[in-house]
């Protein structure tokens, strides 16, 4: 790969801080604060974007800022997957940017500076952790995603609330310490932190211990992407408002975590490493058990966010099945299904912002013929729910198609069989909502003004038509917005050149 | 008995350091305390003088040492004299206790008039 | 021309400063404050000038009179007192800015007597730095422990049981100190460090030096505050007066430490720390005790000075545990600790000191929505908060990444299990007042307008030096490693 200089990577980030200063400046005016918002969520995804012909050139854009210890800097580095997370964060981000003023307007919220500020702060955190070159600066903006995400968890300020961020920090932070002692001790055996395909540690240390590091690794990265039994932070942390559940709940911290899940397989380990120490089926096993009880759990709730909430922690498992499987089918799937769970999601949390915004329900059982009066809303909840049970059109049945496929490559039946039996669950959950949105009559007893009169406001509808949208498309042409196929195409290549 | 007497002075500062460390931890009245810290810190003084003295040394002067008198044909024998340095030190030590005994009774003499005792569990009752 | 002179004008223009202030302040109450600031910040640029001449030309040795040593009292200073020399002129220098108004209105009438005694403790802890002289330690430690208690004996109504205590327990710890100098001199005839530092080797199996040695730690660990030794620490710390809280918590214990230091690797060399005793293998232990002690007793207290000096007990830990390591990085880690917990317990016993000036409580349970009334005092809180838990890129992170480092290279594996622990206890107790200060509603409803009620720019822009410092210290530390503590890892540590 072809190193080249460039302070873009840099000012991508720098341009959401610069923002979230700008927004604390003009707290006052909400609308040059939203202005600044939006400004900053298209210039940053300008720069994304044009890091992406070097990145397809096989460029990687480099920006050296200083060095932190001996060997290790603070440096970004845009690879295929880097660039290609980077792009789903910031390309949500302007979505998600739209949605929260016509929700946070709709619902008159408090602090609304401090949330624009702490978002645009995640942000940063985000696409840092996007684009880190090594283990170091992805854990310091890891770090700072955790620190600016605490405001947004207890936005509401109420005990209950208070009580949730306490447990998010308590789950996060202690996985911090986990990361923290894990990639000192990588420092300390390769000397290095640098990620590089195919990985670092081989060789390094006798495999018990790398085996020991395995386990404080995932525990660090295994509690932000959701795998059970470190996932119980993410229900509770559903009180924070939907469009930060949105975003940072189903796009921006979890992705974190299940990106730094591939960061740490295919990066630090290695492919070849792995399989030599046969940790892989261990995580491939708690990824199964993941899909199918997060999936069993999501069945029985009732409030809507905590049902996608569940679904998002059996989802973002496949991500690390595809990932821990190590066959070439299984992690492509699993990176596809990086954007496509993204898009899918973010529609679904869309949806449900706004049926509580516009009906103030937050109960599926209250939700009996909502589809007639939100027809747009119901519809774009309907593309989502059918994508996260891997039916054509929508995108998931892609990811979920090269998944299966890898879960035969690597003759492993058991996850075959887990895949599929997930979709059906998936359906089963998701389904009785769009028929109860359409199908059922409203409730005798609750009159007609316990439903809404028409659909939520422009700024909210749009956007979850967008994304809704997009998760068709990219079922469709899974290489024109942005060229993801493609970026998926040459991670998997290089990991496993590389490994 | 050689041993004991030999380093006479050693067993006495231990000893006088045990009673003050005894004076400082078990006594309860605060000026009790005090006293013990006094001797405690005076122990170390005899330590340092003793360690300078010798058997028949004398003063550590040297008449005319500088190439008047007769002094400046003497052989300069260190054995001859006790060793200043630690009762110089000694000085600075004393200085020190003093200026720590002070302190202390200054802060006595607060405590005694906000609580009109000296007893340490009285005190602590009246926090 | 002068500054050949330099090692001991940083001492000597503060202490006849201080002779001068009591004089000056019978006719003038606001004239002391100038004068002491004027002289910290003198001392602050003459100790710059030393650290330059330092790492531009290696140690100096001044020679007092010009008697030479091991006879005259020699000032010797490389690259580990340098930099320790900047850090103290460069907090006092803050901290006595900062004092200027929440002295006046704790203790309007022992204005002139504060900065009088105040420099007095400065000399002292810059003696001890910059002295190549055991006794001069001495010395220079009394000099700095008497302005102590002097000054926590201002405090509030329960400083001077405090003081009592801590002149009891401080006395004991420096006559120990003063103990082991005495064995030392019997063994080997000299008091001066590098003297001793050639002298001692052959003598190592010596039961004389075993007990010297054991005299100075226990000696150091008083006034280091080290855990079991740490009683005087709470009281000592809560009761004095803010002003005095934030300058002796950063500052005194850390000097201590520098003595440790000093003791432990020039003085007796890392053959006879290591090798000869198991001392560092029990100090490790004594330690990570500290460190765990200190933040479960802090997490149990209401109010925040206390839970502060039960902080400073258990970072005490982590700069001896590093010590213990008998490594670079761990050795590293110390040092970098010194600087960095410096900067933060400044910050925030001066934070401290600000929400005392402005809402007279130091409870954290009435702290609500103090984001509201002092906002930028609660942001530099949130800052140092976050380093003392050791989160990136605060510089707290950096000295726990080298400690956790030389943990590893050690293979003390237990030891990275400890620190692991004690970062998420901090966790615990600062969140908890995070969760006070900004989320918290005082009283009623969340939104109730609240006034504007933000410290004085003399106590705020101190404070915000401070928050800031400790962010760049952060990004810095890799820098201040390889210019100035890369170069003070002593001989024999790989």
């Amino acid at each position: 790969m072809e190193i080249i200089h460039s302070i873009r990577p840099l000012l991508a980030i720098l341009v959401s801080l610069a923002a979230a200063v700008l927004i604390l400046f003009f707290g006052k005016h909400r609308n040059i604060r939203e202005f600044w918002t939006l400004a900053a969520g298209v210039v940053k995804f300008g720069l994304v974007l044009s890091l992406l012909p070097m990145v397809l050139d096989g460029k990687a854009p480099v920006t050296e800022i200083l060095t932190l210890a001996d060997g290790v800097s603070l440096k970004l580095r845009v690879d295929p997957l880097g660039l290609f997370f980077a792009l789903i964060a910031s390309s949500l981000w302007i979505i998600t940017s739209i949605y929260s003023i016509g929700y946070m307007r709709g619902l008159n919220e408090h602090a609304q500076t401090r949330y624009y500020f702490s978002f645009a702060l995640c942000l940063s955190a985000t696409i840092g952790v996007a684009m880190s070159a090594n283990i170091l600066t992805f854990f310091i903006f890891y770090e700072m995603l955790t620190l600016a995400t605490y405001p947004l968890v207890i936005h509401k300020e109420t005990p209950e609330a208070l009580k949730a961020g306490r447990k998010y920090l308590a789950y996060t932070l202690t996985a911090g310490v986990f990361l923290l002692a894990a990639l000192v001790a990588t420092y300390s055996f390769a000397g290095t932190l640098e990620f590089t395909p195919g990985g670092i540690l081989k060789g390094t240390a006798d495999h018990p211990t790398l085996r020991l590091l395995f386990v404080a690794f995932i525990i660090g990265i295994g509690v932000k992407a959701g795998i059970m039994p470190l996932h119980s932070w993410l229900p509770t942390a559903m009180i924070a408002p939907t469009p930060v559940s949105a975003l940072l709940h189903a796009v921006a911290v979890v992705k974190s975590g299940v990106f730094g899940c591939l960061r740490v397989l295919w990066f630090v380990f290695g492919t070849g490493l792995l399989s030599d120490l046969g940790v892989w089926i261990w995580l491939a096993g708690f990824a199964a058990f993941t899909i199918i009880v997060g999936s069993l759990v999501a069945l029985a709730q009732d409030n809507l966010k905590k049902r996608l909430a569940f679904s998002t922690i059996s989802q973002l498992s496949y991500i690390v099945l595809g990932g821990a499987l190590l066959s070439e089918s299984a992690m492509l799937g699993s990176t596809m299904h990086l954007v496509n769970h993204a898009f899918m999601k973010i529609t679904l949390f869309f949806c449900a912002g706004a049926i509580y915004v516009n009906a103030h329900k937050t109960k599926i059982s209250e939700l009996n013929g909502i589809g007639r009066r939100m027809p747009y809303t119901m519809a774009a909840f309907t593309v989502g729910a059918m994508g996260m049970a891997g039916l054509p059109p929508v995108a998931g049945f892609i990811s979920k198609w090269y998944l299966c496929i890898g879960a035969l490559q690597a003759e492993e039946m058991l996850f075959l069989v887990v895949l599929l039996a997930s979709s059906v669950l998936n359906a089963a959950y998701f389904f009785p909502i769009v028929f109860r949105a359409f199908f059922r009559k409203p409730e005798p007893g609750a009159g007609e003004d316990a439903l809404p009169s028409g659909e939520a406001s422009l700024f909210m509808v749009i956007p979850l038509c967008i994304s809704a949208v997009v998760s068709i498309a990219l079922f469709f042409a899974p290489n024109v917005p942005l060229h993801f196929l493609e970026l998926a195409k040459t991670v998997v290549r290089q990991v496993l050149q590389g490994g | 008995m050689e041993n004991i007497f030999g380093h006479a002075n050693y067993f006495i500062y231990i000893m006088l350091m045990m009673i003050g460390l005894y004076g400082m931890m078990a006594k309860k009245n605060l000026v009790k305390k005090l006293v013990g810290m006094n001797i405690f810190q005076w122990s170390l003084i005899l330590f340092f003088v003793s360690i300078g003295a010798k058997d028949g040394g004398t003063i550590p002067i040297v008449e005319g040492a500088h190439g008047h008198g007769h002094g400046a044909d003497l052989l300069i024998q260190a054995s001859h004299y006790v060793n200043p340095l630690p009762h110089v030190l000694m000085l600075t030590a004393i200085v020190v206790g003093v200026g720590t005994t002070g302190v202390a009774l200054a802060v006595l003499l607060n405590l005694y008039k906000k609580y009109k005792t000296l007893d340490e569990d009285e005190i602590i009752g009246k926090l | 021309m002068y500054d050949s002179h330099f090692p001991i004008l940083v001492v000597v223009i503060p202490m006849l400063v201080s002779f001068v202030v009591p004089l000056v302040g019978m006719w003038n109450k606001k004239l002391p404050f100038y004068m002491a600031t004027t002289a910290m910040i003198a001392s602050l640029a003459t100790s710059i000038g030393i650290l330059v001449q330092v790492l531009q030309h290696g140690p100096i040795s001044y020679r007092l009179a010009g008697w030479a040593p091991p006879w005259g009292i020699e000032y010797y200073i490389d690259h580990l007192n340098a930099f320790m020399t900047v850090l103290v002129c460069f907090i006092s220098v803050l901290i006595t800015i900062y004092s200027q108004k929440s002295i006046t209105q704790e203790r309007p009438d022992k204005e002139v007597h504060f900065y009088c005694i105040l420099l007095l403790l400065f000399t002292g802890l810059l003696g001890m730095l910059v002295t190549g002289d055991m006794f001069n330690i001495y010395v220079f430690l009394e000099i700095s422990s008497l302005s102590a208690y002097a000054l926590i004996a201002i405090g509030d109504e329960k400083a001077h049981f405090a003081t009592y205590k801590y002149i009891i327990i401080g006395t004991i710890g420096a006559c120990f100190y003063l103990l082991g100098v005495g064995y030392l001199y019997i063994a080997t005839g000299s008091l001066n460090i590098h003297d001793l530092s050639t002298l001692l080797p052959p003598l190592y199996g010596s039961k004389v030096i075993v007990v010297s040695s054991i005299f100075f730690i226990l000696g150091l660990g008083i006034k280091m505050g080290l855990f079991p030794l740490h009683t005087w620490l709470p009281g000592a710390y809560t009761h004095a007066p803010s002003a005095v809280s934030a300058y002796i918590a950063p500052l005194m214990s850390k000097v201590a430490a520098y003595v440790f230091i000093r003791v432990l690797f020039t003085v007796f060399d890392i053959r006879f720390s290591f090798e000869t005793l198991p001392i560092m293998e029990i100090l490790g232990w004594v330690a990570a005790v500290a460190i765990i002690f200190g933040s479960i007793v802090a997490i149990s207290q209401s109010d925040i000075k206390m839970m502060l000096a039960y902080s400073s007990i258990s970072q005490i830990g982590y700069i001896v545990l590093g010590l213990t390591m008998g490594n670079r990085e761990g050795f590293i880690g110390s040092v970098l600790h010194i600087l960095n917990h410096a900067f933060m317990k400044a910050c925030l016993f001066a934070i401290v000191g600000a929400i005392i000036y402005r809402h007279g409580t130091r409870t954290i349970e009435r702290f609500g929505n103090l984001h509201r009334t002092m906002p930028w005092t609660s942001a530099a809180f949130a800052v140092a908060a976050l380093s003392m838990i050791g989160l990136p890129p605060t510089a707290g992170f950096f000295s726990k990444w080298y400690l956790v480092l030389g943990a590893i290279s050690a293979g003390k594996w237990a030891f990275v299990v400890i620190i692991m622990i004690s970062s998420l206890l901090n966790a615990v107790y600062f969140f908890r007042v995070i969760e006070h200060v900004f989320w918290k509603p005082r009283s009623g409803g969340i939104d109730l307008p609240i006034e504007r009620n933000e410290a004085p720019k003399s106590m705020l822009i101190p404070i915000l030096v401070l928050a800031i410092g400790i962010l760049a210290l952060g990004f810095a530390s890799h820098w201040i490693i390889e210019m100035v503590i890369g170069q003070t890892t002593p001989a024999g540590i790989l």
